[in-house]
C-alpha cells in the first residue's frame, strides 16, 4: 500500500513509464501504421504522392501524439471527461453553422493547417464522458430513469448534430460507441432488447423517413444488379476486387481494379478492398489477426487497470473498434449497406486516424497508471 | 468502506460478465467475417477473376490491309498507298483552340471544314482520335511536321488506303471502295467480322464482288484499360492477314487504249480470248477517277458525275441493253443454216424495200442491193434478204440459235450482281410477258436486230468469240484463277450440227471486213498478221418515220439522243483466230464509220501483245 502510494506521487518517473508501455499494443500499432502506409502507395499508383505523403505525416505526428496522451496520468484524462464532451459538442454546432461543405454534407471545420472533423472526434470522447458519468455511480442507480436520460441525451444530441450534416454513418457510429459504455456499466439486459424489439417494429417508419439517395442505398444492398453501373456499381466493382484477390492476392502494387481506377473511395471507406484485393485472404486475414490483437490487448489492459474509468473505457473502446472493422469490411464485403464508415488507421482521413490515436493514447495511459486507482 | 467496496466489487463482476458476453459475440462476428472472405477470395475466386479481366482487358481491332488487284502482267491497278493522315488527341492537346486554329491556317481549310472537325470532337471521349484530316498532300504533311513544335499532341500519321493508279481506266471493272455503310455490314460476314470504324469495303464491280477474298483479316491489339476506358498499357498485338491478291486477266495497255478511243463519247468496247474466254479489256464510258470515292467524294463532284447525260455510273458493258442491229446476222444466217432453211446459194432480189404482211420494210440502202446470195448479204449487210430468212426461219429457231451462243443470259453468271441478262424474244416469251401474241412482222426486224432484241455488248463479244473459235462454248472469266467454275458447265462443247456452217459465217464476216463493198471494208488490215473479220451494226433507236426517209439527214445533223448507236463485232487474226470484240457507241451514227475503224487500232495493238502475254504463259508452264 505504501509502495503504491508512493508510486503514484512521485512525479515523473520517466523510466518506469516506459517499463510499463504495453509493447505488444504498440508494436500492432506501429505494424498497422506501416500496412496502412504501403497500401495508401498503392492507392496513388505506387508513387509517394499526395496521399501517401499526407498519411505519412498524420501517422507519425499522431503516432507521437499518442505517446504523449500515454505519458500523462489517466486522472487527467478522467478530469477532462465531461469538458472535452463539451468542447467538442460545441465544435459540432460551429460546424454545423460555419462548416466547410463538400461533396454535399457539411461535416469539417477549417482549422487552416487541417480540415477537422468533429463528428469523428466525438466517436472517442463520448465514450471519455459516459465513462466518467458511469465511473462513480453505484451499480443499484445505474439502471434508475435518471441516469438512462441523461445518459440517452448524451448520446442522441451529438448523434442529432451528425445526422444533420447530414452523416448518417458516423452518427450511427457515435451512438454505439455510447450504447457500449452503457452497455458496459451494467444497463439491464431488457432495455437492450426492447429497443432492438422497438428498432425492428419502427423499421418500416424510419425507411419512409430515410433520404431517397439513403433509400436507394439500401436497395442496392438488397440486390446491387438492379443499377451496376450507378448505385450498384460501388458494391459490384469492391466485390469483384476483393474476389479476384483469391488465396494470396494479385500482389503488391498489381490490384488491377484499384489501380485501373474502377474500385470507388478506394483511398478511404474501400481501402480494405485494395489491400485484400493485393494480399488475398492470407493478408486479409493477417490484418484481421493484427486488428484481434489490437483489441485483445485494449480489453486485456482494462482489465488489468485498477480503476472502475480505465476498465470501461478500455472496454467501450475496444468494443467501437470492433465494430468499426466489422461495419466497414462487412460494407465492402456486400455484407451491408453502403455507409460511410472509415477503417480505423487503414483509411485516409486525419480526423478518424487523430480520433482513434487519442483513444489508443487513453489506452495506453491506462495501462502505464494501471496501478491509478480514480477517487 | 464496506458498502462501498461490495458495491465495487458488484460493479466488476457485472462489467467482467458483460465483457465475457461481448468477446463471445465478437469471436462470431469474427467467424461470420472471415467465412465471407472465404467465400468471395477463394471458393468464388474464378467467378471474380474473370470478372475483374473482363473489366480491364479490352481489345481493339485495326482495319485490315486490303489485297490488291494485279493485271495480266502483274501490274498493280488497285492497289494501297501510304496515306499522310493528321490526328488529334483531343485531351493531350494543351491549347485546343490554338492549335485547331493555327492547324486550319496551315492547311488552309474552310469554316465549313473546321465546324465538321469539331462538331466530330465532341462526339468522341477526349483520349480517342479525332481524325482532322485523313488524306493530306505530301506538301501539307511536311509542312505540319516543320511546324510540330508549335502542335502539341497533333499526329501526323501514315496509314494505308487505297489506290487506283491507273484512275478512270478501270472504274466499272473493278469498281471502288468507301466507308462501309450498315447496309455492307449486314449484308457481308465477312465485314461484320472485320469491321473497324473507317473500314473502307468495295460497293461495285470486282472490289465488292470479292470483297470476302480481298478484306484480309483485322490486327487486333489487346490494352489494359482503366475504368475510364482509357488505354493503360498493351498486352498483346496479334497481326493480321493482308486480303488476297487477284490477278486479272485484262491487259492494261489495251484497257488504256479503249479508254481513249472512246474519249468523250458514251459506250463499251470488250476483248475476249476466244479459247479461254479471259477477258483482254472491258470498258465503259464515260468514266470517272475511282479514288474520288475512297475518302468520301464532294458533293460538286457528286453532282457533275451523277447529272452527266452520258451516264458514268452505268456500266454500259455488263448493264447496257441495246438493240443488236445488224451485227445479230451472222447468228441469224447460223441459225438458217443450220436449220436447213436455206444454203450458201439461196438468193433474194432486194430492192430497198419489201411487201410482207401487209407492211413496208425497207433495206437501208434505198436503191437496193439486186440479186443477193448469203456472203454478199452479209457482207453489204443487206436488210432484205434477212427479212426474207428470219421470216423463214422464224423467231423460236432464231431465238434458240441466239440463246446457244450466250445472248439473253448473263456471261459471268453471278459474278457482277448488276449485270443485265438481255432479251432473245420468242413467241412463249411474249405471251408470257406481254401476254399476246406473236406478230409475224416482229419475226422480220428480229432478223436484222431491232424490236424486242436486246444484247449487251459482252454478251456480243462472247457470240463473237464462240463463232470465231468455230462454234465451241466458252466461259467468259476475268481473273487468272477461276472463281466461277461451279456455275459453269463442260467447256469447248459444240454449238453447232455442221461445223461447215461456222465456216460459211466466218467467211462472210471476213468478205464484210476485207473485200471491196464490204461494210467495213475501209477500216480493213492487209497484213495477214492482223487482218481481221467483223461485222458492223447500226441500231436505230427510234423508229425510222416516212419523213425522215425523206430528209435522208446525216448523222451530225441529228440531235444526239436519236442518232443511231454504232456497233461493231469482230475476231482476228482472221487466218489463226485468237481474239474477238465487240465495240459499240451510243448514238456514233454508223457502225462501218464510227466503230470499225476502232476495232483497226485495237486489233494491231491486240496481236502485237499477243506474244507478250504468250511468254507470261509459258513462264508459268515453266515454273510449273
Amino acid at each position: 500500500m505504501y509502495q503504491h502510494t508512493r508510486l503514484t506521487n512521485s512525479n515523473f518517473n520517466f523510466f518506469n513509464k516506459f517499463k510499463n508501455f504495453d509493447y505488444i499494443l504498440l508494436a500492432c500499432i506501429l505494424l498497422l501504421g506501416f500496412i496502412s502506409l504501403a497500401t495508401m502507395y498503392s492507392t496513388d499508383g505506387g508513387k509517394i504522392l499526395f496521399h501517401t505523403k499526407s498519411h505519412f505525416v498524420k501517422l507519425i505526428a499522431f503516432t507521437f501524439m499518442m505517446l504523449v496522451i500515454s505519458f500523462i496520468n489517466i486522472k487527467f484524462w478522467f478530469s477532462i471527461g465531461y469538458f472535452s464532451y463539451v468542447v467538442v459538442v460545441g465544435l459540432l454546432i460551429w460546424t454545423y453553422f460555419f462548416g466547410i461543405t463538400s461533396s454535399g454534407s457539411q461535416r469539417w471545420m477549417d482549422l487552416y493547417f487541417i480540415n477537422l472533423q468533429p463528428s469523428e472526434l466525438m466517436k472517442i470522447f463520448i465514450i471519455l464522458c459516459l465513462a466518467k458519468y458511469f465511473h462513480r455511480m453505484k451499480l443499484e442507480h445505474v439502471n434508475s430513469i435518471y441516469t438512462l436520460l441523461t445518459s440517452l441525451i448524451i448520446i442522441i444530441l451529438p448523434m442529432g448534430l451528425v445526422i444533420v450534416q447530414p452523416d448518417l454513418g458516423t452518427s450511427v457510429l457515435i451512438a454505439i460507441s455510447g450504447i457500449a459504455v452503457i452497455w458496459f456499466a451494467g444497463i439491464n439486459h431488457k432495455y437492450f432488447i426492447y429497443t432492438m424489439l422497438g428498432f425492428v417494429i419502427s423499421l418500416p417508419f424510419i425507411i419512409a423517413f430515410l433520404k431517397p439517395y439513403q433509400k436507394l442505398r439500401v436497395l442496392t444492398f438488397l440486390n446491387p444488379d438492379r443499377d451496376p453501373l450507378g448505385a450498384g456499381y460501388q458494391i459490384i466493382q469492391s466485390k469483384i476486387a476483393v474476389g479476384s484477390g483469391g488465396l494470396f492476392g494479385k500482389g503488391f502494387l498489381k490490384g488491377t481494379q484499384s489501380y485501373l481506377e474502377f474500385l470507388p473511395e478506394k483511398h478511404t471507406d474501400f481501402i480494405f478492398t485494395l489491400f485484400s484485393e493485393e494480399f488475398g485472404f492470407v493478408g486479409s486475414a493477417f490484418l484481421l489477426i493484427i486488428y484481434m490483437i489490437i483489441i485483445y490487448r485494449i480489453v486485456a489492459i482494462g482489465a488489468g487497470s485498477r480503476s472502475y474509468f480505465a476498465k470501461i473505457f478500455c472496454y467501450s473502446f475496444g468494443a467501437a473498434i470492433f465494430v468499426y472493422i466489422t461495419i466497414n469490411m462487412s460494407m465492402v464485403l456486400g455484407l451491408l449497406p453502403i455507409v460511410g464508415s472509415p477503417l480505423p488507421i487503414m483509411s485516409y482521413g486525419g480526423s478518424s486516424m487523430l480520433a482513434t490515436m487519442i483513444g489508443f493514447g487513453v489506452v495506453m495511459s491506462a495501462k502505464v497508471h494501471s496501478q491509478q486507482s480514480i477517487a | 468502506m464496506i458498502n462501498s467496496s461490495s458495491d465495487n466489487v458488484r460493479k466488476l463482476n457485472s462489467i467482467n460478465r458483460r465483457m465475457f458476453i461481448t468477446n463471445s459475440l465478437k469471436f462470431f462476428v469474427m467467424i461470420g467475417l472471415v467465412s465471407r472472405l472465404f467465400f468471395l477470395q477463394v471458393k468464388e475466386n474464378k467467378k471474380y477473376l474473370t470478372l475483374s479481366d473482363k473489366n480491364r482487358i479490352r481489345e481493339w481491332k485495326l482495319a485490315p490491309v486490303r489485297g490488291e488487284f494485279h493485271d495480266y502482267f502483274g501490274n498493280v491497278i488497285a492497289g494501297n498507298f501510304e496515306a499522310y493522315q493528321l490526328h488529334i488527341i483531343p485531351e493531350q492537346v494543351e491549347d485546343f483552340r490554338y492549335v485547331i486554329y493555327r492547324v486550319k491556317d496551315l492547311l488552309e481549310l474552310s469554316d465549313k471544314q473546321l465546324k465538321k472537325i469539331l462538331k466530330k470532337k465532341n462526339e468522341i471521349k477526349p483520349w480517342e482520335t479525332l481524325i482532322v484530316s485523313d488524306n493530306l498532300s505530301w506538301k501539307n504533311f511536311s509542312k505540319i511536321n516543320n511546324f510540330l513544335y508549335d502542335l502539341n499532341g497533333v499526329k501526323p500519321v501514315i496509314s494505308i488506303s487505297r489506290n487506283y493508279p491507273y484512275k478512270e481506266n478501270f472504274t466499272h471493272l473493278i469498281g471502288y471502295v468507301s466507308q462501309a455503310n450498315p447496309n455492307d455490314i449486314e449484308s457481308n460476314e465477312q465485314i461484320k467480322k472485320n469491321f473497324v470504324p473507317g473500314l473502307k469495303v468495295g460497293k461495285v464491280g470486282l472490289e465488292k464482288h470479292f470483297e470476302s477474298d480481298l478484306i484480309g483479316s483485322n490486327d487486333i491489339e489487346r490494352y489494359e484499360v482503366n475504368a475510364y476506358g482509357r488505354r493503360i498499357s498493351q498486352l498483346e498485338f496479334q497481326k493480321g492477314e493482308k486480303g488476297k491478291t487477284l490477278r486479272l486477266t485484262i491487259d492494261t495497255e489495251i484497257q488504256k487504249l479503249t479508254n481513249e478511243l472512246l474519249k468523250d463519247q458514251a459506250g463499251s468496247i470488250c476483248v475476249m480470248d476466244i479459247y479461254t474466254g479471259s477477258i483482254i479489256a472491258m470498258n465503259s464510258s464515260p468514266s470517272f477517277d475511282p479514288n474520288l470515292f475512297v475518302f468520301g467524294i464532294s458533293q460538286d463532284e457528286w453532282q457533275l458525275i451523277r447529272n452527266n447525260p452520258m451516264k458514268p455510273l452505268v456500266n454500259k458493258t455488263l448493264q447496257g441493253n441495246y438493240s443488236p442491229g445488224s451485227t445479230i446476222k451472222p447468228i441469224v444466217a447460223l441459225s438458217a443454216l443450220e436449220n436447213g432453211i436455206i444454203n450458201p446459194n439461196f438468193t433474194v432480189k432486194c430492192t430497198g424495200k419489201t411487201e410482207m404482211y401487209g407492211q413496208t420494210y425497207h433495206c437501208w440502202k434505198k436503191k437496193g442491193h439486186g440479186f443477193m446470195n448469203l456472203r454478199n448479204a452479209m457482207k453489204q449487210s443487206c436488210d432484205t434478204y434477212f427479212y426474207e430468212i428470219s421470216r423463214r426461219l422464224g423467231v423460236d429457231k432464231l431465238s434458240e440459235t441466239a440463246k446457244k451462243f450466250g445472248l439473253g443470259d448473263r456471261v459471268f453468271g453471278g459474278l457482277f450482281d448488276i449485270e443485265k441478262k438481255g432479251l432473245v424474244p420468242n413467241t412463249q416469251w411474249k405471251k408470257n410477258a406481254l401476254g399476246k401474241g406473236w406478230l409475224l412482222g416482229e419475226t422480220i426486224i428480229t432478223g436484222i436486230g431491232q424490236g424486242y432484241i436486246q444484247t449487251t455488248p459482252i454478251q456480243l463479244c462472247l457470240m463473237t468469240a464462240q463463232i470465231a473459235n468455230g462454234g465451241y462454248k466458252i466461259y467468259p472469266k476475268i481473273t487468272v484463277d477461276d472463281y466461277n467454275k461451279e456455275s459453269q458447265g463442260d467447256k469447248y462443247t459444240p454449238l453447232f450440227e455442221n461445223s461447215k456452217n461456222i465456216r460459211i459465217v466466218q467467211d462472210a464476216m471476213f468478205g464484210s471486213t476485207n473485200e471491196v463493198m464490204g461494210t467495213s471494208y475501209r477500216s480493213r488490215i492487209n497484213d495477214p498478221k492482223y487482218q481481221f473479220a467483223g461485222k458492223t451494226g447500226t441500231a436505230q433507236v427510234k423508229k425510222i418515220t416516212e419523213k425522215d426517209r425523206e430528209l435522208d439527214l446525216k448523222t451530225f445533223e441529228i440531235p444526239y439522243e436519236e442518232r443511231d448507236h454504232a456497233l461493231y463485232i469482230a475476231f482476228g487474226p482472221y487466218k489463226n483466230p485468237r481474239y474477238a470484240l465487240s465495240i459499240i457507241v451510243e448514238h456514233g451514227g454508223n457502225g462501218s464509220t464510227t466503230a470499225a475503224p476502232m476495232a483497226k487500232k485495237l486489233f494491231k495493238l491486240i496481236i502485237d501483245r499477243h506474244s507478250l502475254r504468250e511468254t507470261i504463259n509459258n513462264k508459268k508452264y515453266l515454273e510449273i
